[in-house]
Order: structure tokens, then sequence, then C-alpha cells
């Protein structure tokens, strides 16, 4: 072992960050901007399915929160990107990497958004769900995620608890409106148990990922965690519980429940979801559209270079 | 108040809330579909600082009629043609040269109206143009910015650009026409008068299209009819998209 490596390693235990001018393992450097550029794309396909509604939003004032949620989303996608790019990739790359598939964003966003109370329970599930996992991120070994994380959890939250206030009020509102919300979660549940990604003995990258404390949970810790938090909410809501199987479980100290369907798991994972195309193809199209306007804008940069360059001499 | 001012007040209220919510629905619908991210989260804060004044313009209106009506009651539940926003404001995105044409268009309307607004004897619409002054001063740096880089930038950026002048500029002359009712509140102190800036908008906006190496046009053309419900056809279906949620369910909370 080189000396380098037994200093990332001594950090790595002695739970001391990795920064980005620090030697470290050419595949910690490549599983991080594997997750970090991941998870960077999930903010920003994310913004799909809520944007969906910002023009349908029931009220004013849930046009703004929306408004200001999917903005925030935007943030942390920057946010992100750069953090990813302290490990020596560009952002460009990254979105050559979205659009051509060679790079994932979290599954639950190629599902649709069918109804005003999908958005709702976008916020209270699966910003609750990223919050679990980021959470557990926050503790992350390398340094510019794990503060990344914290900066982003606080946001997540706040989303995470606008959404259940949304979900509360369809829930508590008109028959028509509760079953909408019954609907999306119906319809949400499982999906945003799947974010926790498959089984642990499944996982292609959980296992280096956890020696390296870049992952510092199982996807099945993590997922019961969201499991049992979830059970009481959606009491207070007084809806019914998608998972007819749940049980609590004495001995365990946790709610039993059933499988979920791996077979759709990957069906998504691997392109075939609702959306899966949509969202790629609405990202190209932004994308390509935008570039007269970046083009425009070096342009014009240029040109501006140009003369300030000519007034100095 | 007289009977006579506060229901004109009300009107006005209305036609200032109206521009706002049109203006921001119209930013909002770039969320996502920007040419990058940042992009996306500028648009987002002009779209969210639109929505927020038009529901202060909304509220006031609301609590001027005293009918029980609410905001979302003035937003949601009123017919295109009984809609008073600026034509301007209504027309559809377009592309990306066309939206910031537009917005410069508006901001530097706004950046003259607001200060008056600031001025009036109404204490309610002077504070909302107080906060407004605020935000309008980043919109228009932003947009400016924008018709400069996209007006001098490539051959491409500025034959687009032109064009957004030309096919907006027939749009932009009624925004400085008075009618009876702001004639009344204007003469009382309470409202803009709106026709006394159109000389500074003007400079103001071909100082900006100028130095982008654009061409300020004649004013060959000039429609009319937004503050008298006399929209264009984006208006309808603006609306209906805007409005589907929210007279689907009706009587309800959200
Ligand atoms: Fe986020
Ligand atoms: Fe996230
Ligand atoms: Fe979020």
């Amino acid at each position: 072992m080189t000396p380098e490596e037994q200093n990332f390693l001594r950090k790595i235990e002695a739970e001391e960050k990795i920064e980005p001018k620090d030697w470290m393992p050419a595949d910690y450097r490549k599983n991080l901007i594997r997750q970090i550029s991941q998870h960077a794309h999930s903010e920003v396909i994310g913004m799909q399915p809520e944007g969906n509604w910002i023009t349908r939003a029931p009220s004013l004032r849930r046009k703004a929160v929306l408004l200001s949620k999917v903005q925030d989303e935007a943030g942390h996608g920057l946010y992100l990107y750069s953090a990813a790019e302290t490990l020596g990739i560009s952002r460009s790359e990254m979105i050559e990497q979205l659009q051509t598939g060679k790079a994932k964003y979290s599954s639950i966003f190629n599902y649709p958004t069918l109804t005003w109370a999908d958005v709702a329970a976008i916020g209270w599930l699966v910003d609750g769900a990223a919050i679990v996992n980021q959470v557990s991120l926050q503790r992350t070994s390398y340094g510019p995620y794990a503060r990344g994380m914290i900066r982003i959890c606080k946001e997540e939250s706040f989303h995470q608890r606008q959404g259940y206030e949304a979900m509360l009020a369809l829930a508590k509102g008109s028959p028509e409106q509760k079953a909408m919300a019954q609907d999306a979660l119906n319809r949400f549940y499982w999906p945003a148990l799947m974010m926790f990604g498959p089984h642990d003995s499944a996982s292609a990258h959980s296992q280096k990922s956890m020696e390296w404390k870049i992952k510092r949970e199982t996807n099945d810790d993590l997922r019961q965690k969201f499991i049992d938090q979830t059970v009481q909410q959606i009491e207070v809501l007084g809806l019914d519980h998608p998972d007819a199987n749940l049980k609590w479980n004495e001995e365990r100290g946790h709610y039993d429940s059933s499988d979920l369907n791996w077979d759709e798991f990957w069906s998504v994972i691997n392109g075939n979801g609702h959306c899966n195309r949509q969202r790629i193809e609405h990202h190209v199209a932004a994308h390509e559209e935008g570039e007269w306007v970046r083009d425009a804008m070096a342009a014009y940069n240029e040109k501006k270079r140009a003369k300030q360059a000519q007034n100095a001499a | 108040m007289s009977d006579a001012i506060k229901a004109a007040t009300l009107e006005y209220a209305t036609r200032l809330g109206d521009d706002s919510v049109v203006l921001g629905h119209r930013i909002s619908e770039w969320v996502s579909y920007g040419p990058f991210l940042e992009e996306d989260i500028a648009y987002g804060n002009v779209a969210l600082d639109y929505i927020g004044r038009a529901r202060m313009f909304y509220t006031y209106a609301a609590e001027l009629a005293d009918d029980g009506r609410t905001e979302d009651d003035f937003a949601y539940m009123r017919s295109d043609r009984e809609y008073r926003n600026l034509l301007l404001m209504e027309m559809p995105k377009g592309d990306f040269a066309y939206s910031q044409v537009r917005q410069l268009f508006a901001d530097a309307y706004y950046t003259l109206v607001l200060p008056e607004l600031l001025q009036s004897k109404d204490e309610t619409l002077s504070a909302i143009a107080a906060k407004g002054i605020k935000e309008t001063k980043y919109h228009l740096r932003r947009s400016r910015d924008w018709v400069l880089r996209l007006g001098d930038g490539t051959e491409e950026s500025h034959k687009r650009t032109q064009k957004a002048v030309d096919a907006l500029w027939g749009y932009t002359h009624e925004m400085f026409d008075m009618d009876e009712t702001e004639q009344m509140l204007a003469d009382a102190g309470i409202a803009v008068d709106v026709s006394k800036l159109r000389d500074a908008w003007h400079k103001m906006v071909s100082d900006v299209l100028i130095e982008a190496t654009l061409t300020v046009p004649e004013d060959s053309w000039a429609v009319r009819g937004g503050r008298t419900g006399y929209h264009t056809e984006n208006l309808g279906h603006m609306l209906t998209e805007m409005q589907i949620t929210h007279r689907s369910y009706p009587g309800c909370q959200w």
C-alpha cells in the first residue's frame, strides 16, 4: 500500500473528510462522480414532473410555493454539479452523459404527475424519502458533498412540510379532493420506496461505497426508516395505507411490509417507465433550443473582451 | 373614500393585478425550458415576484370589493373578457429573444410607473409599489443585459431579437393610454398618469436597443384593447390552462 493510500484510508477510518485536492483512489473518484452527478441530474429532471403543474396550480399561493420549490431544485442541481466538478468533470460532460443515457437519475421522476395531488405527494413522499437518504449523506466522506447535503437538506425538509401540508388540505377537503389525495398516495408510495434502491444484496455499488463511507447506511435500512416514519403521517391524513400487509413487528421494532415490485423497478431503471423518454427528450429539446442563446452570449462576451483589450492597448 | 373613488380604485388594483398575474404566468412557462440552469432559476425568481405582486393587488381589490371574494376569485373566476391586463403581458412566451424583449419593455415601464405609484395617496398601492421597485431594479438589469447580448451577439440572435422588437412594438402604445377611471384617480393623486411616461420609456428602451445594435421601430402601428377586455386570442388559452384545476372543483380550499 502506498503512503498516499494509507493516509486516505486513515482519514476515512478517522471520519476526516476527503477534500478535492487530497489524493484519492481512482475508483473512489469515479464512484463519487457517478453518485453526485446522478443526484444533480435527479434534481434537474425532477423539475419536470412538478413543473408540469406550475401553470395549472389551483391557487395563487400554491402556484408561488410550487414555483419556489422548483426553483430550489434547480439550485440544488447547480450546487451538486459544482460539487461534482471538484472531482474533475465538467457540467457539459455530465449533461451529455445524462442526455445519452450514460448517467442515470432517480427513477421516481419517470412517473407521471396526473393530478394536483401528485404535486403534494411528491413534496411529501419524494422529498421525504430524499431527506432520509440525504441526512445520512451529511456524514459522507467527501467534504464538498457532505457540506452540500447539509445545505440542501434544510430546503428539502421545507419542501417536505409544504407537500404534506398541501396533502392535508386535500385529505381534509371535499370528497373529490380526498379521493385525489388517496389516488396520488397509492401511486407514489411504492416508487418512493424504490428510491432507496434495490435490496442491498442486489446493489452493484453498495459494498465499496459503504467501505469508503460514501454511503453511510444501507438501502434497506434507509427504506425501513422511511416506511416507519410514514405510517403515522398517513394516519393523520385519514387516508388508507397503500400496503395491505403492513404490520408492526414488536420483535424487530419496525413495520413489516410487502416486498416491492422489482420487475417494475428494473424496467423503469432500464428506461421503460411512463416518462423516461419524455423526460430526456424535454431536456434535450430545451438544451438544443438554448444553443443559439448560449452562442450569442459567448459571442457577445468575446466582442467585449476584444474591445477591452483594444482599449487597454 | 368616496364610493366613486373606491369603485375606481378597485378597478385600478384589479387591472394592475391582472398585468402581474398574466406576465408572471407567462414567465413561469419557461421553468425547465431555459437555455441553461441558471436561467431557469432566474426565470423562477422573476415569475415569483410577479405572482407575489398580483396577490397583493388582488388582495387589496378583494378588500375594497368587500363581497366575500378572495385573491383567487379575481385570478381564477374571471374570463378573458373580464381580464383587464395590457396586451403585451399576454403575448405567448415565444423564443428566448421574444420573452426577453417583452421583459425589457415591461421592466422599463415598471421602472417608470412604480416610483410614481409610490407617491400615491393610497397607502396600500404605495406599499406595493415600494416592494416592486426593488424587484424591478433586478428585473431590468437582467432583461437589459440579455437584450444587449442577444442583439449584439451572433447574426442569428440579432435577427431573432430584432424580429421580436418589431413584433411587440405595436403592443406597447396602450401602456400609456389613460381612460376616465384612471384619469379620475390620477386627479385624486391615487393612480399614475401613465400618459406622461411615454417619452421617458421611449428613451430608456431606445438607448438599450441602439446599444444592442438593434433598430428602434417607427410608430407605424398600434393594437389596443387590454384595459377594455378586448384581448388577443392568446389570453383565452392561457386562462384555460391557468384556471382549469381551480374551476374543476368549485368552492374548494387548496
Ligand atoms: Fe432538491
Ligand atoms: Fe435531492
Ligand atoms: Fe426538494
